[in-house]
């Protein structure tokens, strides 16, 4: 390639602007990281400790000075992320530097306990450590998988549209649904009454609504309408397809709401863990001190 | 023959009947000529009902003939019994058909051949009975018209309306008025701002407009007119709509013929140029006077106090000052030398290059809305970042422009009778350079409403103004040392083309060697390669292209068109190879820029084979991205949704950075690919939102953010005005208590943008918050830049500028 496109190539990259939060700066964070905890390896496997190494030896001090002090900072995104100050800083490089910061934990924290473990306060904070970094990694997969999709799902509407159409269907339906017989208004109006998205965390996540009174009332017109001619002013032909408009954009919504309940409910783990987390090592920490 | 008339006064408008009125009163023998069998024909042929207003407002009116706002019907029936109570000489039917003799003893030949002896004449006739025709092809077809007496004679019908003058937009909104009538009504406005109609037409209309009534069309033009139809050239390309009747209220020019036989000179060749006339409105012809609109002056105040005064001059009372005069004393105080305001008129007028083109009467009104002012050497006039729109021109004494902020040495003089500041003027950015005075200087302000009234009323000064900013943007286009001595024989030559959407001004395979130069607007350059369009580059305006043809003569390599309605410097490819020749340092500058496109094309044509779905897959993001107006950005907000998880961190920085209200919505907009174009402010080079700003509110910082300031009355024309729905109208939200009182002891909404709950429930009771236009300021002044792209925490939103961003060279970085 020639001299002064580099120079443009160059001069768009260097903007920065493309990379996302794992790639951010290159890889720098992975690159602090992994170095951190390369060191941190070889000290154990170098540095003869007597009688061995656990968390009371000068170097198992200094590994849980070090990881205390990480964790502490880690927690502080939170607070980052919230906290809108004037300032050259960047939520993405944080991002970047909680996700490899927070890994290499794995190994600072699991040297620190010398692999002494027991049923005791200090491996319950190792294991609460280990449960945050988990879901963390569960994060992690989620922010990289489903945001595409979610994009793709949504395919320029916005949930608030989603949700208006949702009501505009229903006040057709219900007006549509007057001249029908007993037994089909009955289907329709089941299908107004229910709470197309309720059912619990559980129909949100796997996004299976088995009770779903729209596709029911649908199903059970199509049964009727399917096997008629298609007369233009027959009401329960407008309400069928009115139903079937319902379904499809109950599908994109519930699809939407799955989605975006992926995107966050780890962090439902992660964030009170971590709070357990902060709570079982000052545990750990005061015990520790206390019994010396 | 009977009586030889002191005063014969030709025509009976509000100039005439005030004049003839004057005379009654003061016993002059006169004769009132009036063509029609009634009084003001102009007025009487006004849209039934129509709401007559008394502008300026700050003009007191004198004459003996009352006039206040209101109905037509009502002033013309107040303006019948005046007349007839004041016994004035009036003649019906009388149209004159020549004026000969001299002063003293004129003859008036009428057409049904009367003779009228009179000493002196009052031309007051107008200019409604010669209105500007549609020049397009089909404009001469049955169904275009140039009156619009009664609009309830029309229904069910497509009616354009062409011109927003004030006819115009009382014409389309009569006609519009009435649901049951169901026309579908159209105005046309040939610029983007509305700069000859009252405000409150102007507001009337976007009221309309809002209910749906009117359909609005600025920056258009009418290209064909054919029965049934019509075709607009709009910022968009062409649009052929349905159309019965075509209404074209464009103006209208002098009847200059008959005013010519009377052996009156006019100021110049234009067709809408006005009489030459003394102070007293006596014209070349000695005894001949001329007032009103045939004068200059449009408003029915005006008219009638130069009715009053005219006679008065006539009758000796030659010491009279216009109504006008206290305030244009005011202006003038503080100017050093003793002149009095017609001295001071016509010194400003004939010393300043774009004013020599007015007449007195268009001086003093074009004064009233200007500031004269006085600058000691040495004095600094505006500051480099200095938020100011107006224009200044300097009628004596000469400024320097400080090029380097930190080395004042470096200056460029401008001399007496040219202007500055007129980047401002065009798109509303803040002041690129200090300007100082270099000597003892006067200069004429001239605030950015004044100075659009006179580009449009007047051609010459149109064309003075754009010959110097061209030559300003050359030199500052093009640097490499040049002086405007330098360009003399290309600004002989050079043309100002508007290019609308779409259209290109360079095709591919074509001869041709001449150079453009994007003065407004942006360009896409594209390339065939293998059957398919490419996309090659986005030049935003201050680029040129067509060198490649020029320096290597061959024929053109791409293709160059418009992304959005732009206005290209057309210069003559012979007279810029003379001055590269004579300039090495511009044609090496040129050079490098040429050796960068051919680059470019060698890029795409290696890549083609190897990648030809990245290319087309760029080729197209790229034209979604223009479609979505990145082609009239300068910055704009856009979010990778492969890595946007919807936090929605970005709106509530966003919110938590400017007064607890977010300026963008993430979700809403666009999405290509990927791509995401969230309804935030693109900054557009020519912001929509700046052409209707009462208080002049909005500006452009000196990072190139489009801003409202506090002076926001939230009239909400901004927000109607913006096509990317970008600008909201709120009122600011009661201050949330911090971020640890909620983290900790849950107070307070927390961060990110207030419910309305919360805000109305915790608003203070005693305050009330008016809503305000807001939008999007880049962070101007926050430290850090922009907190959206600050607070992702994936990095998903990005803030680019479209040059940066639309270079095929970001092929790399995709193509993985």
């Amino acid at each position: 390639m020639s001299g002064p496109l580099q120079r443009q190539t160059a001069r768009v990259r260097s903007d920065g602007t493309h990379e996302g939060f794992l790639r951010h700066a290159s890889f720098r964070w992975l690159k602090i990281a992994g170095g951190i905890s390369l060191i941190a390896l070889l000290g154990y496997m170098m540095i003869d400790v007597q009688p061995r190494h656990n968390g009371g030896s000068w170097y198992g001090y200094t590994l849980g000075t070090i990881g205390v002090l990480l964790i502490l900072w880690l927690s502080m995104l939170g607070v980052r992320k919230r906290k809108m100050s004037r300032g050259h800083w960047s939520l993405k490089a944080w991002t970047s530097a909680h996700v490899y910061l927070g890994l290499s934990l794995v190994v600072i924290g699991t040297l620190h306990t010398g692999f002494q473990l027991g049923w005791n306060v200090h491996t319950l904070a190792y294991v609460l450590m280990l449960l945050v970094i988990l879901s963390g990694i569960w994060g992690i997969i989620a922010y990289t998988n489903l945001p595409r999709l979610m994009s793709a799902n949504r395919d320029q509407t916005t949930e608030a549209q989603m949700l208006a159409s949702l009501r505009s269907i229903d006040r057709q339906l219900h007006d549509a649904a007057q001249p029908l017989g007993q037994e089909h208004a009955a289907l329709v109006q089941a299908s107004l009454d229910q709470d197309p998205f309720g059912g619990g965390i559980g129909r949100r996540l796997s996004n299976r609504y088995p009770g779903c009174m729209t596709r029911y009332a649908h199903e059970q017109i199509l049964q009727v309408t399917g096997s008629q001619p298609r007369v233009d002013d027959d009401p329960l032909e407008k309400v069928d397809s009115l139903l079937g408009r319902k379904r499809a954009i109950l599908a994109r919504t519930r699809k939407h709401l799955q989605l975006k309940a992926l995107l966050e409910i780890w962090l439902y783990i992660h964030v009170p863990m971590t709070f357990a987390l902060i709570a079982a090592l000052i545990a750990h920490i005061v015990s520790v001190f206390f019994y010396w | 023959m009977t009586e030889t008339y002191r005063i014969a006064i030709i025509g009976s408008g509000s100039a005439g009947l005030s004049a003839a009125s004057r005379a009654a009163a003061l016993g002059l023998s006169h004769v009132l000529l009036e063509k029609t069998d009634h009084l003001s024909d102009t007025i009487y042929k006004y849209q039934k009902g129509k709401h007559v207003m008394a502008t300026p407002s700050q003009l007191v009116l004198r004459s003996d003939v009352d006039f206040a706002a209101g109905k037509r019907e009502t002033i013309l029936g107040i303006w019948g019994d005046q007349i007839a109570g004041h016994k004035v000489n009036v003649l019906y039917n009388s149209e004159v058909k020549a004026i000969d003799g001299e002063q003293g003893k004129f003859a008036l030949q009428l057409t049904d051949g009367t003779m009228i002896a009179a000493e002196t004449v009052v031309l007051a006739i107008g200019t409604q009975g010669n209105p500007n025709l549609m020049r397009c092809p089909g404009g001469d077809l049955p169904h275009v018209q140039y009156t619009l007496d009664d609009p309830g004679a029309y229904i069910d019908e497509h009616i354009a309306v062409i011109g927003a003058g004030d006819a115009g937009i009382e014409n389309a909104l009569g006609l519009a008025a009435d649901p049951e009538q169901r026309n579908a009504v159209t105005i046309v406005n040939r610029n983007p701002e509305f700069t000859t109609a009252k405000d409150a037409n102007i507001k009337a209309l976007m009221a309309a407009r809002d209910a749906g009534r009117v359909i609005v069309r600025t920056g258009t033009t009418p290209s064909l007119v054919e029965p049934g139809f019509i075709t607009y050239d709009t910022p968009d390309g062409e649009l052929k709509v349905r159309c019965d009747r075509v209404i074209a209220r464009m103006g209208s020019a002098p009847p200059r013929k008959f005013v010519e036989s009377c052996g009156v000179e006019f100021t110049s060749e234009d067709r809408v140029a006005f009489p030459k006339l003394s102070p007293t409105f006596e014209s070349t012809k000695p005894g001949i006077f001329v007032i009103g609109a045939l004068a200059g002056y449009p408003l029915i105040k005006h008219c009638m106090n130069q009715g009053h005064d005219v006679v008065e001059f006539i009758n000796g009372n030659v010491g009279l000052k216009p109504a006008d005069e206290p305030i244009l004393e005011a202006k003038f105080r503080d100017l050093p030398g003793h002149k009095n305001v017609d001295e001071w008129l016509e010194y400003l007028r004939s010393n300043i290059s774009i004013l020599n083109g007015l007449t007195p009467l268009q001086m003093r009104e074009f004064m009233l809305d200007s500031e004269a002012r006085f600058y000691r050497g040495g004095e600094v006039i505006f500051e480099r970042n200095d938020p100011g729109s107006s224009l200044f021109s300097i009628a004596s004494g000469s400024v320097e422009v400080l090029l380097d902020p930190d080395d004042h040495a470096k200056t460029v003089p401008i001399a007496a009778g040219s202007i500055f500041g007129e980047v401002g003027l065009i798109s509303g950015r803040r002041r690129g350079a200090t300007i100082r005075a270099r000597e003892d200087t006067i200069c004429v302000e001239i605030s950015r409403t004044a100075a659009l009234k006179l580009q449009s009323s007047v051609p010459a000064a149109t064309r003075a103004i754009e010959r110097i900013c061209t030559e300003r943007q050359l030199l500052q286009f093009f640097g490499s040392g040049l002086v405007p001595e330098d360009l003399v024989d290309i600004l002989d030559s050079y043309e100002i083309l508007t290019v609308s959407a779409g259209k290109p001004v360079i095709s591919e395979g074509d001869e041709g060697d001449d150079i453009f130069v994007i003065r407004q607007g942006s360009m896409i350059v594209e390339k065939k390669v293998g059957g398919k369009n490419v996309f090659l580059s986005y030049l935003p305006a201050g680029s040129y292209v067509g060198e490649m043809a020029l320096i290597g003569s061959t024929r053109r390599t791409a293709t160059v068109k418009a992304a959005i309605k732009s206005e290209v410097i057309k210069l003559q490819g012979a007279a810029f190879k003379a001055l590269l020749t004579r300039k090495p340092q511009l044609l090496a500058r040129i050079k490098t820029d040429m050796a960068s496109r051919q680059d470019l094309n060698s890029f795409v044509e290696a890549k083609k084979d190897s990648f030809s779905s990245v290319v087309d897959m760029y080729s197209n993001v790229a034209n979604f991205l223009v479609e979505n107006g990145i082609g009239e950005a300068t910055d704009v907000l856009l979010i990778d949704e492969n890595l946007c998880v919807g936090c929605d961190n970005c709106e509530k920085a966003c919110a938590d950075s400017h007064e607890g209200l977010s300026r963008l919505d993430r979700e809403a907009g666009r999405t290509y690919a990927h791509l995401h174009v969230p309804t935030s402010c693109r900054h557009c080079e020519h912001p929509h939102c700046m052409a209707d700003c009462p208080p002049n509110a909005i500006h452009r910082g000196p990072d190139g953010e489009v801003f409202i300031d506090d002076t926001c009355i939230g009239c909400g024309n901004c927000q109607r005005n913006c096509p990317y729905g970008v600008i909201r109208m709120e009122a600011e939200p009661p201050k949330k208590p911090g971020l640890l009182s909620w983290m900790l002891l849950g107070l307070g909404p927390g961060p990110g943008e207030p419910s309305r709950k919360w805000s109305y429930k915790n608003a203070d009771p005693q305050v009330e918050k008016a809503k305000k236009a807001i939008k999007c300021d880049m962070c101007s002044g926050i430290e850090g830049g922009p907190a959206c792209v600050r607070a992702c925490p994936t990095g998903a939103a990005i803030r680019v500028s479209p040059e940066r961003f639309l270079t095929v060279a970001r092929l790399d970085g995709d193509g993985d």
